[in-house]
């Protein structure tokens, strides 16, 4: 009974290693990249072969990215908490969990198909080596990094389904590298202090509150024109482009309304609204 | 302010993909103006829904969300002149506009007593049009009898309308708590009864 409870309290905090919601939001943009290709659902090989590699990937990619940063994540009242900085996780242990999981992740993936692999691949190297390890703490441009790495899991969907690399797949990714500084700008403003006690360059502390806003709302702006153009390359029917512009209205009035009217409530709602807005749009590709 | 409950939630996420769900499938047969004036109708509900869902019910004492609210019952209405009272559509588009257009700048300008005149002339006249139209039609004989639900949509509508003008201006017919816990449901009711009643004109 003791190994069993034992293991049980392992995985649980290997699961808030790797971030799940924000692994959850990552995968499904990978699933609705591959779906959008109208592949048939019945292929459940080749789905299975998706969401596990980029699971994996995706999910070994973020241990990673922990493990570096647990020194300032421990300096982060945010984040103190976390396994790594707590001392509940061991940073050798996170390491090698990390890197088993991205191996096998991008393994697997190149096995399934070597495009759709060499994209998974680039997203992991962009996430931990020029995003995390390279720039995040130089500058607050590396969220542009943070971007790319993030658009790729539905470029690679996108490629896996098709067998290439083609604009539909490149706006979908676009639209998921111009969504992420609203998601992460609206975070650093929210956390603003806690970042400057850690020494990482962010917006708001670098460029003021003011140029963030704006930042933001141009940002939420193209996020919302690329998620357009990707959804009519895709194909979807007049009514889901209509949900996806109402979707994306409710997103620009936020942002505006952020710059307009800056509140820590305004901005928080608008993190929470974009949110949901991926995930919204996200679905749309793959169910419709 | 109330507490957002589980309950309320549940029902505003509801009201939320029904309205996402009468976007996406149109109304079949209906000018494209209509289908654009529907889908702004349709899409602040559901942008009312889900904003709700994230902010509380203190997102009601928003100057914003008063104005952006206006385009739910104009927008409806626009939508039914076009399509069902052909000889009044420049009019009424006109109406629409300017209407917007004084509940925006009055709440801006002039708050209080002026801006509250220029939101219930806007919101009567839309409403009553919701109301009474598709009633019409329906008793007419020339839209199915089911149509008439959107009338009756356009009556909730118009309740919840006005319980929340009156307790804007101070003089609420109920407690605060009492409209905030109906709010929801009413917002629920509301977009199900325009959904069925566009249902049955497909």
């Amino acid at each position: 009974m003791v190994p069993v409870t034992r293991l049980r309290g392992k995985l649980k905090l290997y699961w808030s290693l790797i971030k799940s919601l924000q692994t959850g939001l990552l995968l499904l943009t990978g699933l609705a990249g591959f779906m959008s290709t109208r592949c048939p659902l019945t292929n459940w090989q080749t789905l299975l072969g998706l969401t596990g590699s980029l699971f994996l990937a995706i999910s070994g990619s973020t241990i990673l990215n922990m493990w570096y940063d647990r020194d300032i994540d421990a300096k982060m009242a945010r984040t103190a908490g976390r396994p790594l900085p707590s001392g509940r996780v061991g940073p050798g242990e996170a390491l090698r969990l990390g890197l088993t999981l991205a191996v096998l992740g991008v393994g697997w993936a190149v096995a399934l198909d070597p495009l759709y692999g060499l994209i998974v691949f680039a997203g992991l190297f962009f996430d931990v080596v020029v995003y995390t390890i390279w720039l995040k703490r130089r500058t607050p441009w590396a969220i542009v990094w943070g971007g790319v790495s993030g658009g790729m899991p539905a470029l690679a969907g996108r490629a896996l389904g098709t067998g290439q690399i083609e604009w539909v797949g490149l706006a979908l990714a676009l639209a998921v590298l111009f969504w992420i500084p609203t998601h992460i700008m609206t975070f650093s403003l929210r956390y603003a202090g806690d970042y400057r006690r850690a020494g990482v360059p962010t917006f708001p502390a670098v460029y003021g509150f003011r140029f963030t806003h704006i930042t933001i709302a141009v940002s939420s702006l193209l996020a919302a024109l690329m998620m357009a153009v990707a959804a009519y390359g895709v194909g979807l029917t007049w009514g889901y482009l209509r949900l996806i512009m109402v979707l994306s209205a409710g997103l620009l009035l936020l942002a505006i309304n952020s710059l307009v009217q800056p509140s820590e409530r305004i901005n928080f709602g608008l993190f929470k609204y974009a949110s949901l807005y991926m995930l919204s749009a996200m679905l749309l590709l793959f169910f419709v | 302010m109330k507490e957002m409950s589980p309950l309320d939630r549940f029902l505003l996420l509801i009201t939320g993909i029904l309205a996402g769900y009468q976007i996406a499938i149109g109304i079949e047969g209906a000018a494209p103006p209509a289908v654009w004036a529907y889908t702004v109708g349709f899409g602040a509900l559901l942008l009312a829904g889900v904003l709700l869902l994230i902010f509380g019910f203190e997102l009601l004492g928003s100057p914003f969300t008063i104005v952006v609210s206006t385009l739910i019952p104009l927008a409806l209405s626009l939508g039914l002149v076009w399509e069902y009272l052909p000889g009044w559509r420049t009019a009424y588009l006109l109406f629409a506009v300017l209407g917007f257009a004084l509940v925006g700048l009055a709440r801006m300008a002039v708050p209080g007593r002026p801006a509250t005149l220029a939101l219930a002339i806007v919101h009567g006249v839309a409403g009553l049009l919701i109301f009474g139209l598709p009633l019409l039609l329906s008793v007419r004989g020339e839209a199915p009898a089911g149509f008439a639900l959107v009338g009756v949509g356009g009556a909730l509508i118009g309740v919840g309308g006005l319980l929340l003008s009156f307790l804007k201006m101070g003089r609420p017919l109920l407690p605060q708590k009492t409209i905030l816990t109906v709010l929801p449901l009413l917002l629920l009711l509301t977009t199900s009864a325009f959904v069925a009643g566009f249902a049955v004109v497909q």
